[in-house]
């Protein structure tokens, strides 16, 4: 790939890396990814990958900026308040890198479209709020076996994992089933440190180009966890397990299921 | 000095550090293994950086010559992707 006077210069910081170089760029600029939620997480990994050159990257999401979310959805602001979140995003991340082909989906996920939206992408990134969700793209990359970077967050801590399937564990080898409806309360609920989701989401994005670049040791069969309030990395070792319901030797889960659409108030 | 096979030249005169490697450096991953870069510059900084950075990721520097008074030839050999 010819790279413009432009591109030589916003991407000189990654082609003087022995590990990225100008193929690896090159790797970036053809990689297709696909993030899920506009939000907290979605919001700083769509940032850093557009400014990163990921040639298409989309955001899927079915709500609008509202005032609250502006203490840590980074890439919306006042004037887009109102404003389907991936639109308010689209513009944003279009105003920073023209380069990356920016696709908007003001919808829902659901296990009737999820494995048709994600077919032609190379990674996909869970940013999503809410236990069912998580599942279902669990679910979805495991049976389409995609590169998955799974984050999560509440008040002040956080957690990442990467499921490559086929080669690691998957996030129900981890937690089999969702927890019962209620248990583990909503950022809505316990509050969340507006920081917190940009420190995931960071490494989340991290995670993403290095399956990009095939380069470094991936969070594949490790659950990361961060401490803001102690400042702490914990690594957690996560083994396959091999009875497990949709990636273990004889899967009982072999389609999408019902997930429960109305199992939390977090929109 | 053995007059080497020159594979590539490029002319990177009136640029500054980064984008006087940045530039070499996407030359030569252009090449093959074993092929020798010329570079042409005007830069004194990049006429020290270059061949040290082409060190550190892992190529020959075979040649660094000042030609007149403005200018640098660098001459660089491939010696991995």
């Amino acid at each position: 790939m010819e790279f413009t006077d432009d591109q030589v210069m916003r991407y000189s910081r990654h082609i003087i890396l022995p590990e990225v170089g100008g193929k690896g760029q090159e790797k970036i600029a053809q990689a297709k990814v696909f993030i899920i939620g506009a939000g907290g997480l979605g919001c700083p990994v769509g940032f850093y990958l557009t400014a990163a050159g990921v040639g298409t990257i989309a955001m899927i999401d079915n709500d609008d900026v509202e005032m609250s979310n502006l203490q840590r959805q980074i890439a919306h602001r006042v004037d887009t308040i109102g404003m389907p979140k991936v639109e308010s995003a689209r513009n944003t991340f279009q105003a920073l890198n023209p380069d990356v082909n920016i696709i908007a989906l003001r919808q829902r996920i659901s296990k009737h479209d999820i494995l048709d939206l994600i077919k032609d992408y190379d990674v996909i990134v869970d940013g999503s709020d809410n236990f069912p969700t998580r599942y279902l793209v669990n679910d979805a990359c495991v049976m389409a076996r995609k590169p998955l970077v799974s984050g999560a967050i509440l008040r002040f801590e956080g957690q990442v994992t990467t499921i490559i399937p086929g080669e690691g564990p998957c996030y129900r080898c981890l937690f089999e089933e969702p927890p019962p409806a209620g248990l583990v309360p909503s950022c809505q609920e316990a509050g969340v440190l507006g920081v917190l989701p940009g420190v995931i989401g960071g490494l989340q994005a991290t995670e993403v180009l290095k399956i990009i670049l095939q380069k470094g040791e991936l969070l594949k069969g490790e659950l990361l966890i961060y401490s803001a309030l102690k400042t702490t990395f914990r690594k957690v070792k996560v083994p396959k397990n091999a009875s497990c319901p949709v990636c273990g030797d004889t899967p009982t889960i072999t389609e999408l299921l019902d997930y429960d659409e109305d199992y939390c108030s977090l929109r | 000095m053995e007059r080497k096979t020159v594979h590539k030249h490029i002319d990177i005169k009136g640029l500054v550090c980064p984008y006087t490697f940045v530039k070499s450096k996407l030359a030569i991953e252009g090449m093959e293994i074993g092929q020798v870069l010329e570079i042409l510059l005007d830069s004194e900084e990049a006429s020290n950086n270059i061949p040290k950075s082409m060190v550190d990721h892992g190529h020959t520097v075979l040649n660094v010559e000042k030609i007149n008074d403005t200018d640098w030839l660098l001459l660089i050999r491939k010696e991995k992707e």
